[in-house]
Parts: C-alpha cells; structure tokens; sequence
C-alpha cells in the first residue's frame, strides 16, 4: 500500500541517504588530498630550499670546473662524467641480465615451488638497504675479482642494486600480455621462442624500459654502496675517454679508473665546516632531484607513448 | 545438404582428455571430419566443445600438465595428430585455428596475416604480398583495407577484426580450420558476413565450428554433434540433428526443454 505520504516519506529518506554518503566521500576525498599534498609540499619545500641555497652557483663553470679548494671556483666535472660512466656500466649490466632473467622466470622456468620461492628472494632482494650491496660489493669485485675501487666495480655495484627492479618490472609487463595473444601466435606454428622475440618482448618493451629508467634513476642518487666501495671525495682528473679517435674507438681503460659521483661530491662538500661548499652542495642536490624527475619524467612519457599503440 | 558423401579428413578415435586439474574433459570421442564440409559442435556451455576443437591444434599442449588418451588420425597421410612424437608446430601449420574473441596482434593489418609465413621463413616480399592479398581476399577483407594494410590492427571494427585473424589463419593455407564461438562477440551484420564468409571458405578447406548459437549451426554447417557433459551424444547431418534428431536428449536440447 504506497500512499502519497509514504511515497514522500521514503524519498525523503533516501535523499538524506544520498546526502551524506556525498559527504563521506567529500571527506574521504579532502583527506586523500591533503595526504597526496604533505608528501609532494615535503619534497617541493626541500627542492625550493635546495635551490635557493645552491642558486649562487648555477652557471655553467659549475659544470665544466674541477673540484678546488676554493669553493667557488670549485666544479662537478668530475662527478658528473663519473655519473655517466658508472651508469653506463650500470645499464650495461643490469638491463640483459634483467630481462633475460625475467624472460625467463615468466616464460621458461616451470611454475612450481622453486619458481615460487626464486620469486620472493628478488621481490626481497629489491628491498634489500643498499649498503648492503656496498659490502658484497666489496668483498667481491674490489677484492675478489680484483676490479679495484673502480668505475667497474661502481657500475657492477649499481647493477646488482637494479637488479631486482628490472627483473619486477620485465615480469610484471610480461604478465601483462594476454593469454589470447600468445595463443594466436602459437596457433599459426610460432615455437616458444619466436612468441617470445616477435610479440612479448615487443609488446613489454614499454614496461620494461620504464623500469629500467626508474632504476637509473634511483642508481644516480645512490651514495652508501659507492662510499663502501671507496670512491675518491675528491678527484680532479676525468677517467680516459671511452671513445677514441684511432681504431678501435673504444677502449676499455676508463673501467678500471677512480671516481667520484654526483652524491658523493655532494657528501664531500656538505661534510666540510666553510658554508660556501654547502651552497656547492645545495646546488648538487638541485641538480641530482632535476636530473631523477627528468628520468622518471621520461618513464612516465614512454610507457604512455607505447601504450597509445597496445591496448588489449 | 551433405548427402554427397565426401572423404574423411580427420577422426578422433576414442578421445579422452583430462586437463592437469584432474578433470576428465573428453570421454571417450569419437568422430569424423568430411574434407570440405562444415562440422558444427552444439551442446550446453561447459560440455567440452572447446577443449575438444583445441585438441585439434594441440593448443593444450600450452599448458603443463594436460593430458590426451586417444587419437585424432588425420588423412591422407593418416598421421596421428596426438602422437607424441609428432610436434605441435606440425599440427598447427597444418589446421588453424580462430577464436572467440578477435584477437589480431597489436601490429599492422599486414604483419597480422603475414605472420605465419614470418613464422616459416618466408622473407620474399613479393609472396608475402601475393599471400596477404589472397588470404585478405579469401577474408572478404581486402577491399576494405587495401588502402590502409600498415595502418593497426586495433583500429578495425570488431567484425573486421574476426575477417582479419581468418585472413591470419588462412594465409599458411590450412588443410582444416577451427572456429571457436567466433561470432560470440560481434553484432548480426558481422556475424552473418562472417557465417557467409564460413559457407565460402568450404571449398577450400574442411571446417570444424564451436557455437552455442543453434541457428548459427543449422545455418552454417553440413554436420552437426551434440555434446554434452563431455560425451558426444549423437552426430549426423545437420538436417537430421535438426529435424529428426535420433536421440531424446537431442531433441530436447534443440527444442530447448533444456540448457
Ligand atoms: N584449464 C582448465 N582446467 C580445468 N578444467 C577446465 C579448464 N578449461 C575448461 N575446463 C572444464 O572443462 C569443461 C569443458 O570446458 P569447455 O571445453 O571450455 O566447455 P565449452 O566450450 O563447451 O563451454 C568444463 O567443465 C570446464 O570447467
Ligand atoms: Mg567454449
């Protein structure tokens, strides 16, 4: 028996029922915000800081001088191009093994146990502190080996640190390929490997360089494993070149050199007791935060470019 | 419809099959395809009709732990397709196979049905271009997209879409080829061109056709079995099963008292 009352009566009630499941979910999204934005004022309160303090020494000089003991006329040369160089090894390192490891955990290995339990140890492994690395890294290739406190050693170093990064991400992209797309290769005669190097790959291209780069980035900004390996503080040289203009072009001289990086110069400024090597420092910090978004940046620019094109 | 009588193509012999669940999926099948004849499988959804047409490429072989008891014998060359010793990139270069879903590589239109001849070797850019355009024909595609073969797969409508991945499977030359639900997920106009489409590639090549859609069946095929619980119930000439069904589980299903 629906009277016009009760018709009303009940109208009545769902709209206060509307009304305040609005306001929960105003509220809930007010305190997401405001959680979203103590993280982001954080670190934009830290880079403001940064560069207002480093802003002194923003000028190319800061870039092209050797480090001094005169703090304004001190530079990042030498940190910079041992960044590169380190990161080079780094990339050289980690991105093969990475994706032929995950390749292979997802698409190879048989699923059982094992495969289970390899799986926990590199999620585990990418949480690893990085000093950690810095020891194995020690014992290993600076003594084991016999690399030294090299360029080799800090790039393998990074390397192992990616690792994992690069092997989650590899498989994670991997996963993300449907089962209909494998079938329809398969069901035209493809053989594993053929599945594997014309579409997986290919199609977790995407995924996987956007790992990689988020690797990188967090290599760049490392500083305890490189210490524990013994990077010079203060080096005022550059490694020899990797490219020469006599054949064979390449050498292989520049591995085996000292270094310093980006985070370790910043370290050796900040630690000394003259406030002037703290703006040096403070600039080194703006510039390693540009240098991280700007990689990061990009990850997020590829995954979104290669994804326009695969949609599943 | 099929009162010719035409040569078999390919049996199954007392075919078993139990998915690495444990689960016996196929007991104990036994049926024959007809060279250049249509064959359509019906039965309640969950009765076995897919797992036995993926028997016919070994697609279960993807999966470990998969197991076939019996025998799918094809002819002439009276090979026994489920032989261990046979390797599954044989069976499937010889029957192809189309799924439910349209499910084209997220590449060019070209490169979706050159892929099998990539697959094999083929690098001769002149038979590669004769082939797509057969096959693209054959999918009663091309006049669609011969101005657009490079541009992506992903940009067809659904129904050109399913054309395209019969081009893919057509393009290798099938002695059989295998339609799983294939119109399931398109709309009327794509489903009858794409059943018209079936009616045409029947001179060329033999047919095995999953569908839960019992028109589409009495429609398209030559021969219709009825499956259910992962038993073949009854098979015979589609206008038989149809209109005088020998069995009354048949009859009941096609009359929908049931499922
Ligand atoms: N991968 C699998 N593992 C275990 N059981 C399966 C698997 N796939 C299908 N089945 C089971 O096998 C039976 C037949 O499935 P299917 O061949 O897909 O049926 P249909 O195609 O007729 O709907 C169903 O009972 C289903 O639950
Ligand atoms: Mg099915």
């Amino acid at each position: 028996m629906t009277t016009q009352a009760s018709v009303l009566a009940n109208l009545a009630e769902v709209r206060a029922m509307i009304r305040k499941h609005k306001r929960n979910d105003f509220i809930f999204s007010i305190i997401g915000l405001l959680a979203l934005m103590l993280g982001l004022l954080t670190l934009f309160t830290l880079f403001i800081d940064l560069v207002a303090t480093g802003y002194p020494r923003f000028s190319l000089d800061f870039l092209t001088n050797y480090p001094s003991r005169k703090a304004a006329h001190a530079g990042l040369l030498s940190a910079w191009v041992g960044s590169l160089l380190v990161m080079l090894v780094t990339f050289i390192s980690a991105v093969p093994m990475g994706v032929a490891a995950g390749v292979y955990l997802e698409e190879y290995a048989p699923k059982n146990w094992f495969s289970d339990l390899i799986e926990i140890n590199v999620t585990n492994l990418a949480g690893v502190p990085s000093i950690v690395y810095g020891l194995l890294a020690l014992g290993l290739f600076v003594y084991g080996l016999g690399f030294g406190e090299s360029i080799l050693t800090a790039g393998l170093t990074l390397g192992l640190l990616i690792l994992p990064i690069v092997i989650v991400n590899t498989r994670e992209s991997i996963r993300g390929i449907p089962i209909a797309i494998r079938e329809a290769a398969y069901a035209v005669g493809a053989t594993k490997w053929q599945v594997v190097f014309h579409h997986v790959l290919h199609y977790a291209s995407g995924g996987i360089l956007t790992g990689v780069i988020i690797g990188m980035a967090r290599a760049i900004g490392e500083t305890a494993p490189i210490i524990t390996i013994g990077a010079l503080t203060f080096i005022a040289f550059l490694p020899p070149s990797p490219v020469s203009d006599v054949a064979p072009f390449i050498n292989v001289e520049w591995l085996s050199s000292g270094f310093t990086v980006l985070p370790i110069q910043m370290f050796n400024w900040l630690s000394r007791p003259d406030h002037a090597f703290h703006i040096n420092a403070a600039a080194t910090g703006a510039l390693i935060i540009v240098v991280t978004l700007l990689m990061n940046a990009t990850a997020i620019w590829l995954r979104y470019r290669i994804r326009k094109n695969i949609k599943w | 419809m099929a009162t010719i009588t035409s040569p078999v193509k390919a049996e199954s012999r007392d075919l078993n099959f139990y998915y690495s669940s444990g689960h016996k999926a196929l007991k104990g099948i036994s049926m024959a395809l007809y060279e250049k004849r249509i064959t359509a499988l019906i039965g309640p959804s969950g009765c076995g009709k897919s797992t036995f047409l993926r028997c016919f490429n070994r697609m279960h072989d993807l999966y470990p732990g998969n197991k076939y008891d019996g025998q799918i014998v094809m002819h002439p060359d009276n090979t026994n397709i489920l032989d261990s010793g046979v390797d599954p990139i044989e069976v499937r270069m010889r029957i192809s196979m189309v799924f439910q879903k349209p499910n084209p590589f997220p590449k060019s239109i070209y490169e979706n049905v050159a892929y099998g001849l990539r697959v094999r070797g083929e690098r001769n850019k002149r038979v590669v271009d004769d082939k797509v355009e057969e096959a693209l024909k054959g999918a009663a595609l091309w006049d669609e997209v011969k101005n657009r073969l490079h541009d992506l797969a992903f940009n067809l409508s659904g129904g050109q879409q399913q054309r395209l991945c019969i081009a893919r499977a057509l393009a290798t030359d099938p002695e059989i080829m295998l339609f799983d639900e294939p119109t399931s997920a398109l709309d009327p106009i794509a489903t009858a061109s794409i059943e018209e489409l079936m009616s045409e590639l029947r001179n060329k090549l033999t047919i095995l056709v999953v569908t839960h859609n019992m028109q589409q069946a009495a429609r398209v095929s030559d021969y219709t079995a009825y499956m259910y619980l992962g038993e073949l119930i009854e098979y015979d000439d589609t206008d038989k099963i149809f209109t005088n069904p020998g069995r009354k589980e048949t009859e009941d299903y096609i009359t929908g008292k049931f499922g």
